[in-house]
């Protein structure tokens, strides 16, 4: 395809713990499209901001191995130098918590100014304010000519998410990586800051990557959606096909956890133990095994591979052919009562 | 005569300044709410952050001072000073937001959940151990774990020692703030499936204080929404979906995002609409100060904050 933007193959990125080395993501491949969304969905743990912060070279000790190929380069093992031309000109991240993300002792107008200046340290101390202006008013700050003198304490938690917008979209990035977007704020404010980059996507032909743990923003915002689990993508499909047929038993799990609107549910289905931690992971066979015991131990493949069971649609492992969710009787909340 | 009965609630902090550091002004970060709840039941109280629902809770516990107002919990008001004796409020505790910080890490699980049974009974020591051990078994957690520090645990079974903790003492009202925002969703499930067993085990009663609506909708029989420290609208659940009345309530019920991605272009459609009559109708709501009306009834159970004439619909 020609709109490819973002290829990642094999991708297996370690973190050091102690002496040995355990893979936070583990062989993840996927592609991102150009105006696409891709929502990338999992638990705490899943390693999906592991993902995201490879991706975006921010891992100063981690071992990278496979390849990141962003528009025919790859970004693994790419020198700093070369990485800092490319970040945040071309790719850019939006991060999750306004309150810690802008430095307070930097008006706004310094901290958006600065990733200006650092992708092209030929502008003008003129044409850099205007610019600023410019963004703050794409991104829907009133007043954007006061704003820009001011700190960002001054300003309320949905501006300062919308500071950080305009700081990732102010070269006009390519692709746009946004790290739990909107965790932090009220629904209100959510939904006009989905609205914003829903927007942006549009006019910069972005290919965005969406991380959360929010399923109804997930089905909001998305083309496509991965659902990671321990590190690995356990099923990847269009939007639609993933919140009508859900195939693999942690996809059906978490939509089955959410409090459904439109129905009074007396009990949530629980998603039994937890996601184990890094050194402790199985490294063998079907990692989301120990958490649906009552499936058979035989449904599972020895080494789960993603399988294409429709157009564009990936599951891993074949126990999906075989899950289904336990009585109330037997789960009986995993000796919560 | 209800269970737990607010009456005009004001709680307004000081802005102090000037010369002479005097007050000089005041938040009012509630100010003038009346709402009751009845035993047994949920009663949810929405609002983003600022609108002076946390406020409102911690208010009824005795964390923040009350300025005006009465908090009657079974017939004793909990706001008058000759009510602050000690075993009025052993029935009201409270689950806190984020189990990560409300758990002291230099204290033991059963120093933790011991610590209101050292305070309202005398236990000798072995009793204490086999109390706490019992109310862990409750919440789910093995009783050798009486023994560990709160960072072995995970978020979900930190947020189950909160709820030990809060249950110690068979209290009869629960106030939680916000007890599973801080939780992965299938964790949520977990600690909301079991917040809601205790309650029909304990017959408590809930005033559970959350800004997300889903949650609310889910576990509440009756709902109060506050915007700027008063309430705009208040109904039974089915009220507050189905019939939003106040622009507020309808732009925050407008704001949930669908789960069903095909509803997509209509929800969007609809939020459109609702933030178009809130710019075109906000000031109708509020009157010249700012302020939410008082609540008018709608129907037998449904109150909202609508101006007196000129309503619209």
């Amino acid at each position: 395809m020609n709109d490819k933007l973002l290829e990642i193959r094999n991708l297996k990125t370690s973190f050091r713990i102690r002496d040995d080395y355990y893979a936070a993501v583990d062989d993840v491949s996927l592609n991102v499209n150009k105006n696409e969304v891709l929502a990338i969905v999992g638990e705490s743990g899943s390693g999906k901001s592991a993902l995201a912060f490879s991706i975006m070279g921010l891992h100063n000790r981690a071992k990278m191995e496979g390849s990141i190929n962003f528009k025919g380069t790859n970004l693994v093992g790419l020198a700093p130098g070369k990485i800092n031309k490319i970040r945040g000109k071309e790719m850019s991240m939006i991060f999750q918590d306004p309150l810690t993300a802008l430095n307070p002792l930097m008006t706004i107008e310094e901290q958006i100014g600065e990733v200006i200046y650092l992708h092209n340290k030929a502008i003008s101390n003129r044409d850099k304010k205007a610019k600023v202006i410019e963004l703050l008013d794409q991104v829907g700050i009133p007043h954007a000519k006061y704003v820009c003198d001011q700190y960002p304490h001054e300003l309320s938690g949905g501006m300062r998410q919308r500071v950080i917008i305009a700081i990732a979209i102010a070269n006009s990035p390519e692709l746009l990586i946004a790290d739990e977007p909107t965790t932090a704020l009220d629904v209100t404010i959510q939904a006009q800051i989905l609205d914003l980059i829903r927007d942006l996507k549009q006019k910069m032909d972005a290919g965005i990557i969406l991380i959360t743990h929010d399923l109804g923003v997930v089905a909001e915002m998305a083309d496509r959606v991965a659902v990671m689990y321990a590190g690995e993508i356990v099923e990847i499909a269009e939007v639609n096909t993933l919140f009508e047929q859900p195939r693999h038993p942690y996809t059906r799990s978490l939509l089955n956890s959410v409090p459904n609107s439109d129905e009074k549910q007396d009990k949530l289905h629980v998603i039994q133990g937890i996601v184990p931690a890094l050194q402790n992971l199985p490294r063998e066979g079907c990692r989301f095994k120990t958490r649906i015991p009552w499936i058979a131990e035989s449904t599972h493949e020895d080494h789960p591979e993603l399988h294409e069971i429709a157009p564009n649609h990936f599951v891993r492992c074949s126990c999906y052919e075989h899950f289904y969710f336990p009585d109330e009787t037997e789960v009986e909340n995993s000796g919560l009562s | 005569m209800a269970f737990l009965e607010i009456n005009d609630l004001h709680v307004h902090f000081p802005i102090k300044g000037g010369i002479l550091n005097r007050t000089i002004d005041s938040v009012k970060a509630v100010n003038g709410v009346s709402f009751q709840v009845e035993q047994g039941k949920t009663y949810g109280l929405v609002g983003e952050s600022g609108s002076g629902k946390t406020t409102t809770g911690r208010a009824i516990i005795g964390l923040n001072e009350i300025t005006s107002g009465q908090v009657i919990f079974e017939g004793n008001d909990l706001a008058a000073t000759e009510n602050k004796k000690l075993d009025v409020k052993r029935d009201v505790q409270m689950i806190f937001q984020d189990p990560y910080s409300s758990l002291n890490p230099k204290k033991r699980v059963l120093d933790i959940v011991a610590e209101p049974l050292r305070n309202y009974e005398k236990l000798s020591r072995s009793q204490e151990v086999e109390r706490v051990a019992d109310l862990l078994e409750k919440v789910g957690l093995s009783p050798e774990s009486i023994f560990k520090y709160p960072h072995e645990f995970s978020g979900g079974q930190r947020q189950r020692i909160g709820i030990a903790r809060a249950i110690a003492l068979k209290p009869k009202l629960i106030i939680a703030d916000e007890p599973v925002s801080a939780l992965d969703v299938s964790v949520q499930a977990q600690v909301l499936n079991f917040m809601r067993e205790i309650q029909k085990e304990l017959n408590l009663t809930y005033l559970f204080i959350s800004h997300d609506l889903g949650i609310v909708k889910h576990m509440s029989d009756r709902i109060g929404i506050m915007y700027k420290g008063r309430f705009v609208e208040e109904g039974d659940t089915e009220d507050i979906f189905s019939n939003p009345q106040h622009i507020y309530t309808k732009r925050l019920v407008a704001a949930i995002p669908d789960i069903n991605p095909k509803n997509r272009d209509a929800q969007k459609k609809f939020r459109e609409e609702v933030q178009l009559e809130y710019q075109k109708d906000y000031g109708r709501y509020f009157d010249e100060k700012g302020l939410a009306f008082n609540l008018r009834n709608i129907s037998q159970t449904h109150l909202a904050a609508l101006p007196e004439i000129g309503v619209v619909e």
